[in-house]
């Protein structure tokens, strides 16, 4: 059943998302779509000695996307570059907690993409 | 209750995928339709009784093979008011017109450089043409829409004698507009402009006629007309097609090969390379004999009233905004969105009232990029649809409303 994918936290998640905006002077930053849908997300790093000091998102899309984009984000602060590479695809679904089926899991993993789009896509 | 739609209630029934899934309300048929269990039957039953390749064997089960494969041309053939010869069987739409978009730059007069396209065309017809004008260097231009259609003055300003080539949609597969195809052919015809009708999603609701459009190059899927996948219809004028060199070689298509070279078989035979899908062929000569049964007034009239049903139903629904030209403009499909939900969100909750539609950008990214959104909800009506689906589709979306609140 799709609705037990719809739990109170990824609503609320959906409704006031976590790191969500602009930042002026990223030091990386990357966007990708889902080709399936057409949603994009891009986020954008500040890193500073190797490490993540501040980040941000932005994008439309799902529900299930803007809610697992919100809770990387929030993981990825003041982690070592290292440590952000090795985030994989189920430390996505732990943190989003919820079952999905094989399509709404590309929604969940667009912005693990995009984060490591950015992390290899320096601004000079 | 009308008595079409009581009729069609009958109709329902004809489809297997009903009494397999009890209460699947399918609204989705702009993407595929459903099968008719004569079509299921004409699959099974040739692959029982008569399987063999076609136009090879002397043998009886052979001959019975390619006389039904060639049946099934002369029936698509009657169904569009063409000739037999006419009609070459593919793969679907998208095949057709990359047959075209290879092949056409032969039929091009010198000096004419550019496309017209439409700002509401699918992924199939854009694509292959942006390809095309890399390969030859030729440009683009997109007749813009105006309120969910076409904007035929800006067309009538586009359209000239430097075009060559005019591909447009018949129908419109996210907003269901039905575009004043027989216009722009007559304004393309007035400057040698060579005309490609998207028929996909117009073929199954209303008439077609391709004498009477006088367009010179027609494509559709069978998919989405009650047929089996992977079987699709490229119409060219006989005289054009004879001039267009072949889009793939091989077996079948051959008149004569030597170790150096080769001449090529007739139309339509030149453009059929190799064995084709037989069974498909002929389950979608099936197909269209069923219907032209049912009748495409019929077919019309049923879905004009649900479709009218559907759209007051829907204005009804709170923070909902509807993209759709109005009922008399357009054919049985509904574009929306609801505020602050996202098209994927809609979809999954409907999805738990067993109600599918489609939800993303329906294969019109730069369309949906125009509007400024990132896809949209669409439901598209068949001739097994009822008022009662549409019912369950709005008591979906209240609850869809209820989860976000
Ligand atoms: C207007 C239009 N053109 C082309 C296509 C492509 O059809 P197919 O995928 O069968 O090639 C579609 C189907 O989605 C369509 O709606």
């Amino acid at each position: 059943m799709s609705l037990e994918m719809y739990r109170e936290y990824v609503l609320d998640l959906y409704k006031n998302p976590l790191n969500k905006g602009i930042i002026e002077n990223p030091s990386h930053e990357f966007m990708k779509n889902n080709p399936l849908c057409g949603d994009e997300i891009k986020i954008q790093l500040v890193i500073k000695n190797n490490k993540i000091e501040n980040l941000k998102f932005d994008g439309i899309g799902c529900a299930i996307s803007m809610a697992s984009a919100s809770l990387l984000t929030e993981k990825l602060k003041n982690l070592t570059i290292e440590e952000a590479k090795n985030i994989n695809k189920d430390d996505i679904l732990e943190l989003i907690k919820i079952p999905l089926s094989p399509v709404r899991i590309k929604c969940a993993l667009l912005s693990l993409d995009v984060l490591r789009g950015a992390l290899e896509n320096a601004r000079n | 209750m009308k008595t079409i739609l009581k009729k069609m209630l009958d109709v329902k029934k004809e489809f297997p995928i009903f009494k397999s899934n009890p209460g699947l309300v399918y609204l989705d048929n702009a993407a595929t339709s459903q099968k008719p269990k004569t079509v299921i039957e004409s699959l099974k039953n040739f692959y029982e009784k008569e399987n063999a390749n076609i136009h090879r064997g002397v043998y009886t089960l052979s001959e019975v093979a390619t006389e039904k494969y060639e049946e099934s041309r002369k029936i698509i053939a009657r169904f569009i008011n063409a000739n037999p010869e006419e009609i070459i069987f593919t793969k679907n739409t998208t095949e057709s017109l990359n047959l075209l978009s290879y092949t056409i730059q032969e039929l091009i007069e010198k000096g004419k450089n550019e496309i017209i396209l439409t700002e509401m065309e699918h992924h199939s017809n854009l694509v292959p043409w942006q390809q095309m004008a890399k390969r030859n260097n030729f440009k683009i231009k997109f007749i813009p829409i105006k309120n969910f259609e076409l904007d035929y003055d800006k067309a009538q300003e586009l359209i000239t004698e430097k075009t060559a080539l005019l591909s447009i949609t018949h129908v419109s597969n996210v907003f269901g507009t039905i575009n004043s195809i027989d216009k722009l052919i007559g304004i393309a015809k007035v400057n040698n402009v060579l005309t490609i009708i998207d028929a996909a999603q117009s073929i199954q609701h209303i008439s077609v006629d391709v004498k009477k459009l006088n367009c010179d190059f027609l494509v559709f899927s069978g998919h989405k007309m009650f047929g089996p996948t992977g079987i699709g219809i490229l119409y060219g004028k006989k005289e054009l097609l004879e001039k267009l060199s072949p889009f793939m070689t091989g077996g079948g298509m051959i008149e004569k090969v030597s170790y150096e070279k080769a001449s090529w078989n007739e139309i339509p035979l030149k453009f059929e390379a190799g064995t084709q899908n037989i069974g498909g062929v002929i389950a979608l000569g099936e197909a269209t004999n069923y219907l032209e049964k049912i009748g495409i007034n019929n077919i019309r009239e049923h879905e004009k009233e649900l479709l009218e049903y559907a759209l007051d139903k829907l204005n009804e629904i709170k923070n909902i905004e509807i993209y759709n030209p109005g009922k008399d403009k357009s054919l049985s499909v509904i574009s929306f969105n609801i505020k602050e939900i996202h098209p994927h969100d809609v979809a999954s909750i409907l999805n738990d009232y067993n109600i599918a539609i489609r939800a993303g950008h329906h294969c019109c990214m730069p369309l949906m990029k125009k509007l400024n959104i990132p896809g949209t909800c669409r439901i598209s009506l068949s001739i097994y649809n009822t008022k009662e689906d549409i019912d369950s589709l709005i008591n979906g979306l209240k609850k869809v409303q209820e989860v976000f609140k």
